[in-house]
């Protein structure tokens, strides 16, 4: 990580008078392992690594990136980003992050022994879940795709105000994609692991969910339409957790684009409701010790007992609504600019488990899957419509399956007919984290 | 980009190892992008990534790696790694003889977007938002964006070929945000096409951010879409992805092999109404998904993959013509060197029919026109597929009555290519987009005719 450091410095050096310059430099060590039917079907072993720079003068801002440590190529991309600048229109809140004191907590996040892992290991766990899906059940026809991944990414970021800090995480995954079939009929499921480290895979946790999820689908029908309470399961929760989390970053709030600016101290959701985005649990696959910009991340809440207490900011959303930022920059990776937004934000778990929850509803749908959310779901007007799969659950049993049917509400009505929040917190990959969520009075369009 | 002999010794080291098959893909790419919002240009920002990727097949085995590093030393490196990651047995030394092949740029770049001052790309967003809030005092927030690239690749691989490819995209989207009494609403336009900055002598900046602005103020007055199954007409241009979703996917052959389509064992027969004639073609000049040749080197070619209902043939990359015994389609994609190439869609249309546009809306008693579709998702084993609508309006009596509010729609991709009814004359291509697809993005274009399906459904709240 010094040699991030390293090439950070050497980009803060290059300032130029009284600019303010942000070297944000990353790398990463990747493999990807494809099986397929007891073969390797790809192996991918490779580096990745680039550099961004955004330079502040007069309250103007550039950036530039360039994917190479290359010297020239550095100075080229601080040229650049400087020309760049000087074409932005002024803000008196531009500016890079500021040293604010907040010292970042230690995270268990990097296992440096996964460098040592060797490859025919790798292959042997994906060629292991493979032939674990095959026989998780007879109906199970095929694996579609059966893939182990893992990285190891740095991060490092130094400014001419005197940030300077680096961050690293390792991660570890198994993903299988299956197919079960019965007569005609044709489903897919999916099941995954996520580690740290690769000890910590679990290749039955994978296989079974990956088995599962496409035989219980066998025989599914579209439902009629009508309202109807609907059960999320933990997978389905943390998606549309992540799009409401997407709202209550600060920079939507000032640019007129949330739903939820000005209505701090309201009751946008159902009491059951309390939010935190939290990146120093590092349970959360989001967790991190710095943000984007280099602060000290720390936990911020969003929602309480149903009450807005506010938004994720950064260094620029914080200066301009007259706050501090939260340690919430984040970034696309090195090729793009910071803004406020969540990495790891929760739900506050309830006491009853999805059991238990299933057992309450008369009448209602076991919402396993979503599809085309980007497509569906409008943060700005807060339209909700998404295509989904499930279950069906009369008197409190789960029934029969369920597909080709959407759900459809507005973000704000799903907040406030909250009826339950599970006790399964499941942290996933993504920025949110899932439990299982119960919500009255749902359109439900089928045939 | 690089010497021919130092390609010819990366692909000799990626062989040594026994490799039947070596590919070098190199790729140098700038960007360069202006954003404006909330009134203020923001930020310009501009960026170069270069590298090569390499990959080495044996049996059905692909080893891959890639460098960033175009030196010597980086591409035997990244060779080496590549080869060992095949994991071959013993081999030989196999010299390739490398023959520069050329294939003709669907259309020529008049103005290249490097060579154009950053002023005047500015000056298009300031532009935008000046018209886009002139439409009316409800425009509560504006953003546009103007995008350039330009990819030059050079492929080469171990059957001999050389060949290589210029490609420059402009792009320019606006956003507006419209307010009112029933909350906020979106309206969004974008136009792309595989030129240079000539897209402008083409394209007023100020008619798309007018098409956003009406976009956005439109929905304020809109109802909220119905629930349930019913007859949906697609407005020219505007529907694309459905034909994407709904079969495009289905037809990649990397899925089809893996019994993951519902498209499989298909060939010949009929699969859709027999108005529908579906074609692929990476050659249609300056659209969006159009270039000279795919990222492992074959010309763009045009594809039926659907005549009159009957399904004619798949879309294939080198691995699986390779296995297929057969031509490959121009239809290897990346999104970059970092990536392996599979098989990817390109410019995917609808052929007109000989309807009249006007006579599909006037016989249809009630349903839902939309006018422009959103991103969409499929399924392509089950061929369950999902598309948003971003333009909308409910059809009452035969004519195009309120705006609906956004929503999915959802269908059966076998059972929707059935069930269209009628097909109008009035082809147009519709909006750039990005295709995902196993976490890489490529730039893809669609167009459609008026069409109707008979029967989809609505993903809405009302009863």
């Amino acid at each position: 990580m010094t040699d991030l450091l390293d090439v950070a410095d050497r980009l803060v050096g290059m300032a130029q008078g009284a600019e303010q310059l942000e070297a944000y430099v990353a790398r990463s060590s990747d493999t990807q392992v494809r099986v397929y039917q007891g073969e390797v079907e790809q192996l991918a072993v490779a580096d990745s690594l680039g550099v961004g720079v955004r330079i502040v003068r007069d309250g103007r801002q550039g950036f530039a990136y360039c994917g190479t440590f290359d010297d020239a190529a550095l100075a080229e991309a601080v040229a650049e980003a400087r020309d760049n600048a000087t074409f932005g229109e002024p803000d008196e809140a531009a500016g890079v992050a500021e040293p604010d004191g907040v010292e970042p907590v230690e995270l268990d996040l990097w296992h440096p022994g996964l460098a040592d892992v060797p490859t025919a290991d790798k292959v042997a766990l994906a060629v292991e879940l493979e032939r674990a899906v095959l026989a998780a059940d007879s109906r199970i026809t095929g694996v579609e795709s059966c893939d182990y991944g893992d990285s190891r990414g740095e991060a490092a970021i130094a400014t001419t105000t005197g940030i300077r800090r680096a961050s690293r995480q390792t991660t570890c995954d198994l993903v299988a994609y299956s197919l079960a079939a019965d007569g005609d009929d044709t489903q897919s499921g999916f099941g995954f692991s996520l580690a740290r480290s690769f000890d910590g895979l679990d290749v039955a946790v994978a296989a079974r969910d990956a088995a599962d999820r496409a035989v219980r689908m066998l025989g599914a029908t579209k439902p009629p339409s009508g309202r109807l309470t609907i059960v999320l399961d933990p997978w389905v929760t943390a998606q549309l957790v992540g799009i409401v989390a997407g709202t209550l970053g600060a920079e939507e709030v000032i640019k007129g684009r949330s739903l939820f600016a000005g209505r701090e101290g309201e009751q946008v959701a159902s009491p059951l409701v309390t939010l935190v985005e939290d990146p120093t649990d590092d349970r959360s696959w989001g967790a991190t010790p710095v943000d984007d910009e280099g602060l000290a991340t720390r936990p911020v809440p969003l929602v309480g007992g149903g009450v807005l207490g506010g938004f994720v900011h950064s260094t620029w959303t914080a200066r301009r609504m007259g706050t501090a930022s939260t340690g919430s920059a984040v970034r696309g990776g090195f090729k793009s600019t910071p803004t406020a937004g969540c990495r790891a934000v929760a739900l506050t778990p309830g006491d009853a488990g999805a059991a238990e929850l299933v057992a309450g509803v008369d009448d209602g749908v076991l919402v396993q899957e979503v599809s085309g959310l980007h497509s569906g779901v409008n943060p700005v007007s807060g339209d909700v419509s998404t295509g989904a799969e499930g279950l069906r659950i009369r008197a409190g049993e789960v029934a029969e399956p369920l597909r080709e049917f959407t759900i459809a509400s507005t973000l704000q009505r799903l907040l406030l007919d909250v009826v339950a929040v599970g006790s399964d917190l499941t942290w996933l990959p993504m920025s949110a984290a899932g439990l299982t969520l119960v919500v009255g009075d749902v359109a439900v369009s089928g045939s | 980009m690089l010497d021919d002999d130092i390609i010819q010794r990366t692909l000799a080291t990626a062989l040594r190892t026994g490799g039947e098959f070596a590919e070098v893909f190199v790729e140098d790419k700038r960007t360069s992008s202006a954003m404006l919002d909330d009134g203020r240009v923001e930020e310009l920002s501009s960026g170069r990534d270069r590298g090569a990727g390499i990959r080495v097949v044996v049996g059905e085995t692909t080893g891959f790696a890639h460098t960033a590093d175009l030196s010597e030393p980086g591409l035997v490196a990244a060779a080496e790694a590549a080869a060992a990651a095949a994991r071959s047995g013993g081999g030989g030394v196999r010299q390739v003889t490398l023959t520069r092949q050329q294939a003709p740029r669907p259309n020529d770049v008049a103005v290249l977007p490097e060579s154009v001052a950053k002023g005047a790309k500015v000056d298009l967003l300031r532009r935008a938002d000046g018209a886009a809030r002139a439409e009316g005092g409800s425009i509560s927030q504006v953003r546009a964006r103007y995008g350039d690239s330009r990819r030059q690749i050079l492929v080469a691989n171990s059957e001999g070929l050389l060949a290589g490819d210029d490609q420059v995209r402009t792009l320019f989207v606006v956003t507006a945000v419209a307010s009112g009494d029933t909350g906020m609403q979106t309206g969004y336009e974008s136009v792309g096409r595989t030129v240079g900055f000539e897209l402008f002598d083409r394209y007023e900046v100020d008619d798309i951010a007018r098409t956003a602005a009406q976009r956005a103020i439109t929905k304020l007055a809109a109802r909220p879409a119905p629930s349930g199954t019913l007859p949906v007409v697609i407005g020219p241009g505007g529907g694309g992805v459905l034909f994407h979703e709904a079969c495009g996917h289905g037809l990649e052959k990397d899925l089809v092999d893996k019994g993951a389509s519902v498209f499989k064992d298909r060939l010949g027969q009929q699969v859709a109404s027999p108005l529908v004639t579906l074609v692929d073609d990476g050659t249609m000049a300056e659209e969006w998904g159009c270039y000279a040749i795919d990222d492992e080197g074959t010309p763009a070619q045009r594809n039926v993959l659907i005549e009159d209902g009957v399904l004619t043939d798949y879309m294939w990359d080198m691995l699986r013509s390779r296995k297929g015994g057969r031509a490959r389609s121009g239809n290897g994609r990346r999104q970059s060197y970092q990536h392996l190439p599979m098989v990817r869609m390109t410019n995917t249309y609808l052929l007109g029919g000989d309807g009249d546009p006007a006579d599909i809306l006037a016989t249809t008693d009630h349903g839902v026109y939309v006018a422009s579709l959103g991103g969409g998702q499929v399924n392509t084993a089950t061929g369950d597929f999902v598309f948003g609508m971003t333009e909308a309006y409910l059809i009452e009596g035969g004519k195009i009555t309120e705006p609906l509010r956004e929503g999915n729609l959802i269908g059966n991709g076998p059972k929707v290519l059935l069930d269209i009814d009628a097909v109008g004359n009035d082809f147009a291509m519709g909006h750039p987009g990005t295709c995902g697809k196993d976490g890489q993005g490529v730039p893809v274009g669609d167009g459609v005719p008026t069409l109707r399906v008979k029967a989809l459904t609505v993903g809405g709240t009302a009863a």
